[in-house]
């Protein structure tokens, strides 16, 4: 199960509508093992794409250099669909690189940037399996 | 001559759990032989028909390689390395 709090909930949600009709994709980080998402990042899609995210390469380097020096882990690795459901695609699973993270998926299929509700779903996939697990959003992390 | 390589969690089944391994080569095509040689299976994780995976990227002293020559970069004593998997996906 994905514990989160609602202010972090809100603020994938709100990335993945500003970035649509792209794929926006992020991080939540945590302290190593504890399971708790406590510190969103934000990062560009460098594809700059509708169907396909990546996140720069020097990005990433700096992104893991600051998680490792407060060691931390990503506990969340986030991205939307903009146009399918909210499900892990064969590329996002042949890609999914982090055994330990939640990885969740945001569809803005059906309204886009405007409001409305958003597919929110939460998986985890190792070694090709993908799991969907419930998600528990909480005012704050206890 | 020993380089340090930081491995990540994805791969740290080779190395013991280990985050980090000291490894040698003058290249990083040499490097990773040597890394394989200690750590067998890992090259395959790396290199994929001869060049470095698309969604693998690796850094000398902070430089992605692929700007920098890629698996003929040159390495040196101290130099430090570190692997990580791109993250990235589609719909």
């Amino acid at each position: 199960m994905l514990t989160i709090d609602q202010a972090t909930y809100d603020a994938i949600v709100a990335h993945a509508k500003r970035d649509h009709p792209d794929e926006a994709c992020g991080i939540v980080a945590g302290p190593e093992g504890s399971d708790r998402p406590e510190r969103f990042i934000e990062m560009i899609n460098a594809a700059g794409s509708p169907t396909f995210y990546e996140f720069d390469s020097t990005d990433l380097l700096q992104l893991y250099k600051e998680m490792d020096a407060n060691d931390e882990e990503p506990v969340i690795v986030y991205h939307s669909h903009t146009a399918t459901e909210a499900y892990p695609s064969r590329t996002d699973i042949g890609l999914a690189m982090e055994p330990n993270a939640h990885y969740v998926l945001v569809s803005t299929r059906e309204h886009g940037s405007a409001q409305g509700p958003v597919e929110f779903r939460s998986y985890r996939i190792v070694d090709g399996n993908v799991t969907e697990e419930e998600i528990n959003i909480v005012t704050t992390l206890s | 001559m020993a380089i340090e390589v930081k491995i990540p969690t994805i791969l740290r089944t080779y190395t013991a759990g280990e985050k980090a391994v000291s490894a040698e080569g003058k290249t990083l095509s040499a490097l990773i032989d040597d890394l394989e040689a200690n750590h067998s299976g890992i090259k395959e994780r790396l290199i994929d028909n001869g060049d470095l995976r698309r969604f693998v990227n690796v850094y000398i002293n902070d430089e992605d390689v692929r700007f920098i020559g890629g698996l003929d970069a040159e390495l040196k004593d101290g130099d430090q390395v570190v692997i990580l998997p791109a993250v990235a996906g589609g719909c």
